[in-house]
Protein backbone atom coordinates (compact mmCIF):
# COMPACT_ATOMS: atom_id res chain seq x y z
CA UNK A 1 0.00 0.00 0.00
CA UNK A 2 1.07 3.54 -0.61
CA UNK A 3 0.88 4.61 2.78
CA UNK A 4 0.24 2.36 6.08
CA UNK A 5 -3.24 3.53 7.85
CA UNK A 6 -3.16 5.67 10.79
CA UNK A 7 -5.07 6.09 13.28
CA UNK A 8 -7.14 9.49 13.36
CA UNK A 9 -5.56 11.79 15.74
CA UNK A 10 -6.85 15.48 17.28
CA UNK A 11 -4.49 17.52 16.22
CA UNK A 12 -3.98 21.84 17.07
CA UNK A 13 -4.85 23.60 14.23
CA UNK A 14 -3.90 27.50 14.16
CA UNK A 15 -6.55 30.12 13.05
CA UNK A 16 -4.63 31.71 10.47
CA UNK A 17 -7.47 34.06 9.32
CA UNK A 18 -11.67 34.82 9.90
CA UNK A 19 -13.76 36.39 7.70
CA UNK A 20 -17.23 36.69 7.97
CA UNK A 21 -19.07 35.99 4.72
CA UNK A 22 -23.13 36.69 5.31
CA UNK A 23 -24.56 38.07 8.57
CA UNK A 24 -24.98 34.71 10.21
CA UNK A 25 -21.52 33.06 8.99
CA UNK A 26 -18.19 32.85 9.12
CA UNK A 27 -15.19 31.43 7.45
CA UNK A 28 -12.25 30.11 9.41
CA UNK A 29 -9.21 29.70 7.68
CA UNK A 30 -6.12 26.98 9.50
CA UNK A 31 -3.13 26.05 9.27
CA UNK A 32 -2.95 21.96 10.58
CA UNK A 33 0.24 20.83 11.80
CA UNK A 34 1.00 17.10 9.91
CA UNK A 35 -2.67 17.80 7.86
CA UNK A 36 -2.26 14.39 5.48
CA UNK A 37 -4.99 16.01 3.01
CA UNK A 38 -8.45 15.52 2.67
CA UNK A 39 -11.11 14.65 -0.80
CA UNK A 40 -13.96 17.32 -1.24
CA UNK A 41 -16.95 16.42 0.88
CA UNK A 42 -14.91 15.08 4.34
CA UNK A 43 -15.50 16.74 7.62
CA UNK A 44 -13.45 17.44 10.65
CA UNK A 45 -14.43 17.01 14.21
CA UNK A 46 -13.80 20.35 16.21
CA UNK A 47 -13.48 19.94 20.33
CA UNK A 48 -13.59 23.11 22.82
CA UNK A 49 -11.97 22.44 26.08
CA UNK A 50 -12.84 24.69 28.84
CA UNK A 51 -10.45 25.56 31.96
CA UNK A 52 -12.03 22.82 34.10
CA UNK A 53 -12.08 20.22 31.44
CA UNK A 54 -15.49 19.97 30.09
CA UNK A 55 -15.50 19.28 26.05
CA UNK A 56 -17.95 19.99 23.68
CA UNK A 57 -17.56 18.70 19.90
CA UNK A 58 -19.53 19.24 16.99
CA UNK A 59 -18.50 18.15 12.94
CA UNK A 60 -17.71 20.57 10.09
CA UNK A 61 -17.13 20.05 6.72
CA UNK A 62 -14.07 21.41 4.74
CA UNK A 63 -14.81 23.71 2.59
CA UNK A 64 -11.74 24.21 0.89
CA UNK A 65 -10.21 22.19 -2.13
CA UNK A 66 -7.72 19.26 -1.22
CA UNK A 67 -5.67 21.07 -3.91
CA UNK A 68 -5.52 24.01 -1.10
CA UNK A 69 -3.26 23.09 1.86
CA UNK A 70 -4.94 25.37 4.31
CA UNK A 71 -8.16 24.23 5.88
CA UNK A 72 -11.17 26.18 5.70
CA UNK A 73 -14.41 25.87 7.77
CA UNK A 74 -17.71 27.22 7.45
CA UNK A 75 -18.96 27.95 10.94
CA UNK A 76 -22.90 29.13 10.88
CA UNK A 77 -23.70 30.78 14.02
CA UNK A 78 -26.73 29.08 15.66
CA UNK A 79 -28.59 31.41 18.23
CA UNK A 80 -29.28 28.64 21.17
CA UNK A 81 -25.80 27.07 19.36
CA UNK A 82 -22.86 25.89 21.94
CA UNK A 83 -19.85 25.98 19.75
CA UNK A 84 -20.99 27.60 17.02
CA UNK A 85 -21.16 30.94 18.56
CA UNK A 86 -17.73 30.73 20.28
CA UNK A 87 -16.59 29.74 16.61
CA UNK A 88 -18.18 33.07 14.94
CA UNK A 89 -17.69 35.54 18.11
CA UNK A 90 -14.98 34.44 19.74
CA UNK A 91 -12.34 32.91 18.15
CA UNK A 92 -9.26 34.64 16.34
CA UNK A 93 -6.07 34.54 14.56
CA UNK A 94 -3.56 33.32 16.23
CA UNK A 95 -5.93 30.94 18.59
CA UNK A 96 -5.32 27.40 18.40
CA UNK A 97 -8.64 25.00 17.38
CA UNK A 98 -8.09 21.25 18.23
CA UNK A 99 -9.93 19.15 15.63
CA UNK A 100 -9.47 15.42 13.50
CA UNK A 101 -9.94 14.24 10.17
CA UNK A 102 -10.24 14.09 7.54
CA UNK A 103 -13.14 11.69 8.66
CA UNK A 104 -16.30 10.35 6.29
CA UNK A 105 -14.92 8.73 3.17
CA UNK A 106 -18.62 7.42 1.79
CA UNK A 107 -19.18 11.88 1.14
CA UNK A 108 -16.43 12.64 -0.87
CA UNK A 109 -15.95 13.30 -4.66
CA UNK A 110 -12.99 13.23 -6.49
CA UNK A 111 -12.60 14.72 -9.92
CA UNK A 112 -11.52 11.32 -11.98
CA UNK A 113 -14.74 9.73 -10.97
CA UNK A 114 -16.75 12.28 -13.14
CA UNK A 115 -20.41 12.56 -13.40
CA UNK A 116 -22.26 14.62 -14.15
CA UNK A 117 -22.52 16.05 -11.03
CA UNK A 118 -25.52 17.19 -8.98
CA UNK A 119 -25.32 19.30 -5.96
CA UNK A 120 -27.86 20.31 -3.50
CA UNK A 121 -27.28 22.45 -0.68
CA UNK A 122 -29.37 23.70 2.10
CA UNK A 123 -27.69 26.57 3.76
CA UNK A 124 -24.48 25.76 5.13
CA UNK A 125 -24.79 22.38 3.93
CA UNK A 126 -22.90 24.27 0.56
CA UNK A 127 -19.99 23.75 2.63
CA UNK A 128 -18.52 20.37 1.53
CA UNK A 129 -19.92 21.19 -1.80
CA UNK A 130 -18.26 23.89 -2.30
CA UNK A 131 -15.11 22.17 -1.74
CA UNK A 132 -16.31 19.88 -4.46
CA UNK A 133 -16.65 23.04 -6.80
CA UNK A 134 -13.22 24.27 -5.85
CA UNK A 135 -11.56 20.97 -5.86
CA UNK A 136 -12.95 20.34 -9.67
CA UNK A 137 -11.66 24.24 -10.89
CA UNK A 138 -8.48 23.39 -8.79
CA UNK A 139 -8.46 20.14 -11.11
CA UNK A 140 -9.00 21.83 -14.20
CA UNK A 141 -12.02 19.29 -14.33
CA UNK A 142 -14.46 19.62 -16.73
CA UNK A 143 -17.47 17.58 -15.74
CA UNK A 144 -20.82 19.05 -15.99
CA UNK A 145 -22.01 20.35 -12.61
CA UNK A 146 -24.84 21.48 -11.45
CA UNK A 147 -25.38 23.34 -8.19
CA UNK A 148 -29.14 24.08 -6.79
CA UNK A 149 -28.80 25.83 -3.63
CA UNK A 150 -31.57 26.96 -1.02
CA UNK A 151 -30.80 29.79 1.15
CA UNK A 152 -33.46 32.20 3.06
CA UNK A 153 -32.56 34.82 1.38
CA UNK A 154 -30.19 36.86 -0.95
CA UNK A 155 -27.91 38.45 1.17
CA UNK A 156 -27.57 34.97 3.15
CA UNK A 157 -26.66 33.02 -0.17
CA UNK A 158 -23.38 31.71 1.52
CA UNK A 159 -20.10 31.86 -0.63
CA UNK A 160 -22.36 34.09 -2.70
CA UNK A 161 -19.34 35.96 -5.37
CA UNK A 162 -17.30 33.30 -5.64
CA UNK A 163 -20.16 31.12 -7.04
CA UNK A 164 -21.20 34.02 -9.40
CA UNK A 165 -17.83 34.65 -10.46
CA UNK A 166 -17.09 30.63 -10.97
CA UNK A 167 -20.03 30.21 -12.91
CA UNK A 168 -19.36 33.44 -14.85
CA UNK A 169 -16.04 31.65 -16.11
CA UNK A 170 -17.35 28.26 -16.39
CA UNK A 171 -20.16 27.49 -18.44
CA UNK A 172 -19.94 23.48 -17.44
CA UNK A 173 -20.85 24.79 -14.03
CA UNK A 174 -24.55 26.14 -13.81
CA UNK A 175 -26.20 27.40 -10.26
CA UNK A 176 -29.93 27.48 -9.98
CA UNK A 177 -30.55 29.53 -6.60
CA UNK A 178 -33.97 29.54 -4.52
CA UNK A 179 -34.74 31.71 -1.67
CA UNK A 180 -37.54 30.81 0.76
CA UNK A 181 -38.48 33.64 3.20
CA UNK A 182 -37.56 36.57 0.69
CA UNK A 183 -36.44 37.79 -2.52
CA UNK A 184 -34.77 41.33 -3.99
CA UNK A 185 -36.46 43.33 -6.51
CA UNK A 186 -36.67 42.18 -9.97
CA UNK A 187 -34.93 38.51 -8.53
CA UNK A 188 -35.84 35.53 -11.59
CA UNK A 189 -34.79 32.43 -9.78
CA UNK A 190 -36.99 30.02 -7.79
CA UNK A 191 -38.42 31.67 -4.75
CA UNK A 192 -39.47 28.77 -2.23
CA UNK A 193 -38.71 25.23 -1.01
CA UNK A 194 -36.84 22.66 -3.23
CA UNK A 195 -39.44 20.26 -4.25
CA UNK A 196 -39.99 17.27 -6.69
CA UNK A 197 -41.22 20.32 -9.62
CA UNK A 198 -37.91 21.93 -9.26
CA UNK A 199 -35.98 19.08 -9.22
CA UNK A 200 -37.36 17.84 -12.77
CA UNK A 201 -36.66 20.86 -14.04
CA UNK A 202 -33.04 21.39 -12.79
CA UNK A 203 -31.31 17.83 -12.22
CA UNK A 204 -29.61 16.22 -14.55
CA UNK A 205 -32.21 13.77 -15.78
CA UNK A 206 -31.85 9.60 -14.41
CA UNK A 207 -30.53 8.47 -17.73
CA UNK A 208 -27.58 10.64 -17.12
CA UNK A 209 -26.89 9.06 -14.27
CA UNK A 210 -25.36 11.44 -12.35
CA UNK A 211 -23.31 11.50 -8.97
CA UNK A 212 -25.51 13.31 -6.58
CA UNK A 213 -24.50 14.68 -2.86
CA UNK A 214 -27.37 16.56 -0.68
CA UNK A 215 -26.77 18.41 2.63
CA UNK A 216 -27.97 20.54 4.37
CA UNK A 217 -31.16 20.51 7.06
CA UNK A 218 -32.98 16.71 7.75
CA UNK A 219 -35.91 17.74 6.09
CA UNK A 220 -34.67 19.09 2.88
CA UNK A 221 -32.27 16.15 2.54
CA UNK A 222 -35.14 13.70 2.64
CA UNK A 223 -37.33 15.64 0.39
CA UNK A 224 -34.76 16.10 -2.09
CA UNK A 225 -33.66 12.17 -1.88
CA UNK A 226 -37.09 10.36 -2.06
CA UNK A 227 -38.34 13.03 -5.34
CA UNK A 228 -34.92 12.28 -7.25
CA UNK A 229 -35.55 8.79 -6.37
CA UNK A 230 -39.15 9.38 -7.60
CA UNK A 231 -37.83 10.64 -10.21
CA UNK A 232 -36.06 7.43 -11.39
CA UNK A 233 -32.44 8.20 -10.16
CA UNK A 234 -30.29 5.37 -8.42
CA UNK A 235 -30.48 5.34 -4.67
CA UNK A 236 -26.98 4.39 -4.62
CA UNK A 237 -25.62 7.23 -7.02
CA UNK A 238 -27.95 9.60 -4.16
CA UNK A 239 -25.67 11.26 -1.59
CA UNK A 240 -27.09 11.96 1.45
CA UNK A 241 -25.31 14.72 4.66
CA UNK A 242 -28.11 15.01 7.11
CA UNK A 243 -27.46 17.90 9.29
CA UNK A 244 -29.19 16.56 12.33
CA UNK A 245 -29.97 18.46 15.09
CA UNK A 246 -26.43 19.74 16.08
CA UNK A 247 -25.64 20.63 13.31
CA UNK A 248 -23.17 23.82 13.27
CA UNK B 1 -1.38 1.17 -11.66
CA UNK B 2 -2.72 -0.12 -7.90
CA UNK B 3 -4.06 -2.85 -6.95
CA UNK B 4 -7.68 -3.61 -6.13
CA UNK B 5 -7.39 -5.67 -3.06
CA UNK B 6 -10.85 -7.13 -1.51
CA UNK B 7 -11.06 -8.68 1.36
CA UNK B 8 -13.76 -10.45 3.33
CA UNK B 9 -13.74 -10.32 6.88
CA UNK B 10 -15.97 -12.68 8.69
CA UNK B 11 -17.71 -11.40 11.70
CA UNK B 12 -19.07 -13.58 14.81
CA UNK B 13 -20.13 -11.96 18.11
CA UNK B 14 -17.72 -9.31 17.87
CA UNK B 15 -17.79 -7.61 21.28
CA UNK B 16 -14.26 -6.24 22.10
CA UNK B 17 -13.52 -5.22 25.41
CA UNK B 18 -11.04 -2.94 27.21
CA UNK B 19 -9.43 -2.07 23.79
CA UNK B 20 -7.33 0.76 26.27
CA UNK B 21 -4.43 2.85 25.86
CA UNK B 22 -5.86 4.88 23.52
CA UNK B 23 -5.88 8.77 22.93
CA UNK B 24 -5.48 10.47 26.50
CA UNK B 25 -4.59 9.01 29.53
CA UNK B 26 -5.42 10.33 33.01
CA UNK B 27 -2.67 12.93 34.36
CA UNK B 28 0.27 12.52 31.34
CA UNK B 29 0.68 14.80 28.46
CA UNK B 30 -1.34 13.81 25.66
CA UNK B 31 0.68 11.69 23.68
CA UNK B 32 0.83 13.52 20.50
CA UNK B 33 2.29 16.57 21.59
CA UNK B 34 5.63 15.18 21.94
CA UNK B 35 5.43 12.64 18.43
CA UNK B 36 7.95 13.91 16.23
CA UNK B 37 5.33 13.43 13.52
CA UNK B 38 3.34 16.19 15.35
CA UNK B 39 5.74 18.84 13.76
CA UNK B 40 6.55 22.31 14.82
CA UNK B 41 4.30 22.85 17.78
CA UNK B 42 4.19 26.60 18.11
CA UNK B 43 4.54 28.09 20.96
CA UNK B 44 1.16 29.08 22.61
CA UNK B 45 0.67 25.64 22.68
CA UNK B 46 3.15 24.97 25.88
CA UNK B 47 1.97 28.40 27.12
CA UNK B 48 -1.44 27.51 27.09
CA UNK B 49 -0.81 24.52 29.13
CA UNK B 50 0.18 25.79 32.17
CA UNK B 51 -2.78 27.34 32.34
CA UNK B 52 -4.90 25.23 34.20
CA UNK B 53 -7.23 25.28 36.64
CA UNK B 54 -6.42 26.52 40.12
CA UNK B 55 -2.88 25.70 39.44
CA UNK B 56 -3.20 21.82 39.59
CA UNK B 57 -2.00 20.01 35.90
CA UNK B 58 -4.79 18.59 34.66
CA UNK B 59 -2.68 16.74 32.42
CA UNK B 60 -5.73 18.01 29.44
CA UNK B 61 -3.39 19.69 26.85
CA UNK B 62 -5.11 22.12 24.93
CA UNK B 63 -7.54 24.41 26.19
CA UNK B 64 -9.89 26.51 23.86
CA UNK B 65 -9.07 30.53 25.13
CA UNK B 66 -12.37 32.25 25.90
CA UNK B 67 -14.61 28.72 25.86
CA UNK B 68 -17.16 28.42 28.89
CA UNK B 69 -19.71 26.11 27.65
CA UNK B 70 -23.31 26.23 28.10
CA UNK B 71 -23.66 23.95 31.02
CA UNK B 72 -23.90 25.70 34.96
CA UNK B 73 -21.21 25.14 37.22
CA UNK B 74 -23.02 22.89 39.81
CA UNK B 75 -22.58 24.49 43.35
CA UNK B 76 -21.67 22.33 46.10
CA UNK B 77 -24.72 21.08 45.85
CA UNK B 78 -25.49 17.52 47.66
CA UNK B 79 -28.23 17.63 45.14
CA UNK B 80 -26.00 16.86 42.45
CA UNK B 81 -24.28 13.60 42.28
CA UNK B 82 -20.32 13.13 41.66
CA UNK B 83 -19.03 13.91 38.30
CA UNK B 84 -22.85 15.89 37.18
CA UNK B 85 -22.97 19.20 35.90
CA UNK B 86 -26.55 21.10 35.41
CA UNK B 87 -28.28 21.64 32.21
CA UNK B 88 -30.66 23.96 31.60
CA UNK B 89 -32.40 22.52 28.62
CA UNK B 90 -33.26 18.73 28.26
CA UNK B 91 -30.74 16.51 26.25
CA UNK B 92 -32.17 13.95 23.89
CA UNK B 93 -30.03 11.36 23.10
CA UNK B 94 -31.11 8.71 20.95
CA UNK B 95 -30.03 5.27 20.07
CA UNK B 96 -32.33 4.96 17.14
CA UNK B 97 -35.48 6.08 15.43
CA UNK B 98 -38.15 7.82 17.03
CA UNK B 99 -41.02 5.63 17.90
CA UNK B 100 -44.25 6.71 16.81
CA UNK B 101 -46.66 4.22 18.20
CA UNK B 102 -50.61 5.37 17.85
CA UNK B 103 -52.53 5.13 20.86
CA UNK B 104 -54.72 2.91 19.76
CA UNK B 105 -52.66 0.05 19.06
CA UNK B 106 -50.19 0.88 22.54
CA UNK B 107 -50.74 -1.50 25.41
CA UNK B 108 -48.44 -2.22 28.36
CA UNK B 109 -48.03 -5.56 29.76
CA UNK B 110 -46.70 -7.19 32.80
CA UNK B 111 -45.52 -10.67 32.07
CA UNK B 112 -42.42 -12.96 32.60
CA UNK B 113 -42.39 -14.69 35.79
CA UNK B 114 -46.01 -14.46 36.61
CA UNK B 115 -49.18 -16.65 37.13
CA UNK B 116 -50.87 -13.99 34.82
CA UNK B 117 -49.82 -11.63 32.68
CA UNK B 118 -51.37 -8.36 32.58
CA UNK B 119 -52.32 -6.01 30.05
CA UNK B 120 -53.15 -2.82 29.72
CA UNK B 121 -54.67 -0.61 26.61
CA UNK B 122 -53.74 3.19 26.24
CA UNK B 123 -57.68 3.81 27.72
CA UNK B 124 -57.05 1.66 30.44
CA UNK B 125 -53.93 2.70 31.49
CA UNK B 126 -54.67 6.39 32.01
CA UNK B 127 -57.93 5.33 33.65
CA UNK B 128 -55.45 3.97 36.50
CA UNK B 129 -54.84 6.46 39.11
CA UNK B 130 -51.41 8.21 38.32
CA UNK B 131 -49.33 9.96 40.96
CA UNK B 132 -47.78 13.64 40.35
CA UNK B 133 -43.79 13.39 41.35
CA UNK B 134 -40.94 16.17 41.31
CA UNK B 135 -37.39 13.99 41.13
CA UNK B 136 -34.26 15.54 40.31
CA UNK B 137 -32.68 13.37 37.34
CA UNK B 138 -29.17 12.32 36.49
CA UNK B 139 -28.20 11.25 32.87
CA UNK B 140 -24.37 9.02 33.00
CA UNK B 141 -22.92 11.44 30.21
CA UNK B 142 -22.70 13.94 32.78
CA UNK B 143 -25.96 16.43 33.03
CA UNK B 144 -28.27 16.56 35.69
CA UNK B 145 -31.79 18.63 35.99
CA UNK B 146 -33.29 18.53 39.16
CA UNK B 147 -36.58 19.70 40.30
CA UNK B 148 -38.62 17.78 37.10
CA UNK B 149 -41.89 17.12 37.71
CA UNK B 150 -43.91 14.35 35.89
CA UNK B 151 -47.09 12.28 36.16
CA UNK B 152 -47.35 8.58 35.63
CA UNK B 153 -48.25 5.29 37.66
CA UNK B 154 -46.43 3.55 39.77
CA UNK B 155 -44.78 0.08 38.73
CA UNK B 156 -46.35 -0.41 42.08
CA UNK B 157 -49.69 -0.51 41.37
CA UNK B 158 -49.18 -2.18 38.25
CA UNK B 159 -47.76 -4.99 39.87
CA UNK B 160 -50.72 -4.94 42.51
CA UNK B 161 -51.78 -8.59 42.90
CA UNK B 162 -49.12 -10.33 40.38
CA UNK B 163 -47.83 -13.57 42.66
CA UNK B 164 -43.97 -13.92 40.76
CA UNK B 165 -40.56 -15.40 42.48
CA UNK B 166 -38.69 -13.39 40.40
CA UNK B 167 -35.87 -11.01 41.18
CA UNK B 168 -35.41 -9.18 38.40
CA UNK B 169 -37.16 -7.05 35.13
CA UNK B 170 -36.45 -6.33 32.11
CA UNK B 171 -37.99 -3.56 30.49
CA UNK B 172 -39.23 -3.68 27.05
CA UNK B 173 -39.41 -1.03 24.63
CA UNK B 174 -41.06 0.02 20.74
CA UNK B 175 -38.16 0.24 19.13
CA UNK B 176 -36.50 -3.19 21.03
CA UNK B 177 -34.39 -1.23 23.38
CA UNK B 178 -34.10 -2.70 26.69
CA UNK B 179 -32.72 -2.29 30.56
CA UNK B 180 -32.43 -4.24 33.63
CA UNK B 181 -33.12 -3.83 37.10
CA UNK B 182 -33.65 -5.53 40.09
CA UNK B 183 -37.01 -6.14 41.01
CA UNK B 184 -37.03 -4.06 44.30
CA UNK B 185 -35.43 -1.09 42.67
CA UNK B 186 -38.52 -0.84 40.22
CA UNK B 187 -40.60 -1.03 43.44
CA UNK B 188 -41.29 0.46 47.11
CA UNK B 189 -42.31 3.88 45.12
CA UNK B 190 -39.18 3.78 43.15
CA UNK B 191 -40.51 3.66 39.56
CA UNK B 192 -43.33 4.94 37.63
CA UNK B 193 -44.44 4.54 33.95
CA UNK B 194 -44.93 8.31 33.43
CA UNK B 195 -46.87 10.04 30.72
CA UNK B 196 -47.09 13.58 31.82
CA UNK B 197 -43.67 15.70 31.96
CA UNK B 198 -43.76 19.72 32.67
CA UNK B 199 -48.03 19.22 33.16
CA UNK B 200 -47.73 18.17 29.15
CA UNK B 201 -48.29 14.61 27.15
CA UNK B 202 -44.68 13.59 27.31
CA UNK B 203 -43.21 14.22 23.59
CA UNK B 204 -42.05 11.19 21.63
CA UNK B 205 -38.58 12.96 21.31
CA UNK B 206 -38.38 12.26 25.52
CA UNK B 207 -40.22 8.62 25.49
CA UNK B 208 -44.05 9.50 25.16
CA UNK B 209 -46.39 8.51 25.06
CA UNK B 210 -45.23 6.60 28.55
CA UNK B 211 -41.39 5.84 29.89
CA UNK B 212 -40.28 3.94 32.47
CA UNK B 213 -39.11 6.47 35.16
CA UNK B 214 -36.13 5.32 37.48
CA UNK B 215 -34.84 8.56 38.70
CA UNK B 216 -32.74 7.19 41.63
CA UNK B 217 -30.33 5.39 38.76
CA UNK B 218 -28.88 6.80 35.74
CA UNK B 219 -31.32 7.75 33.05
CA UNK B 220 -30.73 5.00 30.73
CA UNK B 221 -32.14 2.99 33.09
CA UNK B 222 -35.60 5.23 32.62
CA UNK B 223 -36.76 3.22 29.17
CA UNK B 224 -38.28 5.57 26.42
CA UNK B 225 -41.32 4.57 25.13
CA UNK B 226 -41.71 1.46 27.12
CA UNK B 227 -44.40 -1.41 26.50
CA UNK B 228 -43.90 -3.84 29.15
CA UNK B 229 -41.94 -5.42 32.27
CA UNK B 230 -40.81 -9.00 32.20
CA UNK B 231 -40.08 -9.88 35.26
CA UNK B 232 -37.12 -12.77 35.27
CA UNK B 233 -35.53 -15.25 38.07
CA UNK B 234 -31.87 -14.28 36.17
CA UNK B 235 -30.77 -10.92 35.27
CA UNK B 236 -30.45 -9.73 31.64
CA UNK B 237 -28.07 -7.26 30.52
CA UNK B 238 -30.10 -4.67 28.80
CA UNK B 239 -29.19 -2.70 25.47
CA UNK B 240 -26.31 -0.29 27.15
CA UNK B 241 -25.69 -2.48 29.65
CA UNK B 242 -24.50 -5.14 27.94
CA UNK B 243 -22.05 -2.99 25.78
CA UNK B 244 -20.21 -1.20 28.76
CA UNK B 245 -22.43 0.54 31.11
CA UNK B 246 -23.03 -0.53 34.61
CA UNK B 247 -25.16 -3.09 35.34
CA UNK B 248 -26.92 -1.05 38.40
CA UNK B 249 -26.05 2.78 37.73
CA UNK B 250 -26.08 4.29 40.98
CA UNK B 251 -25.29 7.73 40.02
CA UNK B 252 -23.79 8.62 43.80
CA UNK B 253 -21.23 5.95 43.56
CA UNK B 254 -20.73 6.87 39.54
CA UNK B 255 -21.48 3.46 38.42
CA UNK B 256 -21.42 4.48 35.07
CA UNK B 257 -19.29 1.45 33.40
CA UNK B 258 -18.50 -1.83 33.57
CA UNK B 259 -16.04 -1.97 37.06
CA UNK B 260 -16.77 1.18 38.13
CA UNK C 1 -38.91 13.55 10.41
CA UNK C 2 -36.00 12.13 12.68
CA UNK C 3 -33.54 15.17 13.54
CA UNK C 4 -31.34 12.33 15.49
CA UNK C 5 -31.31 10.19 12.34
CA UNK C 6 -28.09 10.67 10.62
CA UNK C 7 -26.42 9.46 7.53
CA UNK C 8 -23.51 6.91 8.41
CA UNK C 9 -21.17 8.96 7.60
CA UNK C 10 -21.49 10.61 10.77
CA UNK C 11 -20.39 7.85 13.00
CA UNK C 12 -17.05 7.79 10.55
CA UNK C 13 -15.31 9.95 13.63
CA UNK C 14 -16.05 7.54 16.55
CA UNK C 15 -15.34 5.09 14.58
CA UNK C 16 -12.16 6.21 12.74
CA UNK C 17 -10.88 5.68 17.03
CA UNK C 18 -11.12 2.16 16.30
CA UNK C 19 -10.64 1.04 12.41
CA UNK C 20 -7.51 2.10 10.71
CA UNK C 21 -9.31 1.34 7.28
CA UNK C 22 -11.98 3.73 6.02
CA UNK C 23 -15.53 2.05 7.46
CA UNK C 24 -17.45 4.32 5.78
CA UNK C 25 -17.15 2.77 2.52
CA UNK C 26 -17.25 -0.63 3.70
CA UNK C 27 -19.77 -2.96 2.47
CA UNK C 28 -22.11 -4.32 4.96
CA UNK C 29 -24.64 -7.53 5.06
CA UNK C 30 -27.33 -6.96 7.77
CA UNK C 31 -27.39 -9.90 9.98
CA UNK C 32 -31.23 -9.24 10.21
CA UNK C 33 -33.13 -8.40 6.46
CA UNK C 34 -29.82 -9.37 4.40
CA UNK C 35 -29.39 -6.14 2.86
CA UNK C 36 -26.27 -5.26 1.39
CA UNK C 37 -24.49 -1.41 1.40
CA UNK C 38 -21.92 0.60 2.48
CA UNK C 39 -21.54 1.07 6.04
CA UNK C 40 -22.02 5.71 4.95
CA UNK C 41 -25.62 5.04 3.50
CA UNK C 42 -26.96 3.58 6.88
CA UNK C 43 -28.13 5.27 9.26
CA UNK C 44 -26.72 6.52 12.35
CA UNK C 45 -27.39 7.55 15.92
CA UNK C 46 -24.67 9.50 17.59
CA UNK C 47 -24.67 11.12 20.96
CA UNK C 48 -22.38 11.23 24.49
CA UNK C 49 -23.75 7.89 25.16
CA UNK C 50 -22.68 6.04 22.65
CA UNK C 51 -22.96 5.42 18.65
CA UNK C 52 -25.59 3.23 17.20
CA UNK C 53 -25.05 2.37 13.22
CA UNK C 54 -28.45 0.73 11.81
CA UNK C 55 -29.62 -0.88 8.39
CA UNK C 56 -31.21 1.75 6.49
CA UNK C 57 -34.07 -0.91 5.18
CA UNK C 58 -34.59 -2.48 8.72
CA UNK C 59 -32.99 -0.61 11.55
CA UNK C 60 -31.56 -3.04 13.06
CA UNK C 61 -28.32 -2.15 14.80
CA UNK C 62 -24.88 -3.10 12.31
CA UNK C 63 -22.55 -1.49 14.87
CA UNK C 64 -22.68 -0.41 18.19
CA UNK C 65 -19.89 1.61 19.69
CA UNK C 66 -19.62 2.65 23.75
CA UNK C 67 -16.41 4.70 24.58
CA UNK C 68 -15.27 5.37 28.24
CA UNK C 69 -12.99 8.57 28.76
CA UNK C 70 -12.53 9.03 31.87
CA UNK C 71 -10.07 6.76 33.59
CA UNK C 72 -8.84 4.10 31.52
CA UNK C 73 -10.27 4.65 27.90
CA UNK C 74 -12.05 1.74 27.37
CA UNK C 75 -14.29 0.86 23.96
CA UNK C 76 -16.90 -1.59 23.72
CA UNK C 77 -17.87 -2.86 19.79
CA UNK C 78 -21.09 -4.90 19.37
CA UNK C 79 -20.70 -5.81 14.91
CA UNK C 80 -23.17 -9.02 15.94
CA UNK C 81 -25.46 -7.03 13.45
CA UNK C 82 -23.38 -7.47 10.81
CA UNK C 83 -23.26 -10.74 8.83
CA UNK C 84 -19.87 -9.99 7.21
CA UNK C 85 -17.96 -6.40 6.36
CA UNK C 86 -16.34 -5.93 2.78
CA UNK C 87 -13.58 -3.66 2.41
CA UNK C 88 -11.90 -2.75 -0.43
CA UNK C 89 -9.04 -0.51 -1.21
CA UNK C 90 -9.51 2.71 -2.96
CA UNK C 91 -7.52 2.50 -6.44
Amino acid sequence: MADAPRKLTWRIGEVVETSPDTLRTKRLFLDVPGWVGHRAGQHVDVRLTAEDGYQAQRSYSIASAPENGRVELLIERLEDGEVSPYLTDEIRAGDGLELRGPIGGWFAWEAREGGPLFLVAGGSGIAPLMAMIRHRQAAGNDTPVRLLFSSRSYEDIIFREELERLAAEDETLQIAHTLTRSTPPGWEGYARRIDEEMLGEVAFSADERPLTFVCGPTPLVETVATALVGLGHEPARVKTERFGPTGG
Amino acid sequence: MGVRCCTTVHVYDAVVIGAGGFGRRHNEPQAHMFDPDFGGVPEWVYSRRSTTAGGIDMGRGFISRGFRGRRRQAEADDRVPPGQYLVEGFPVLSAGPTPHTPLAEWSFAIEGEVDEPKTWSWEQFRALPSEEFTRDIHCVTKWSKLGTTWEGVSVDLLLEGVDTAAEYVVAFCDGGYTTNLPLEEATGGKAWIAHTYEGEPLPPEHGGPARLLVPHLYLWKSAKWVRGLRLVTEDEPGFWESLGYHNHGDPWHEQRYWGD
Amino acid sequence: MDEHKLDGNAAAGVLAEIFTFEITTARSTCASCGATGEVGAQMAYVSEIGTVVRCAVCDNPLIRVVRQDDGPQRYWLDLKGIEYLQLQERL
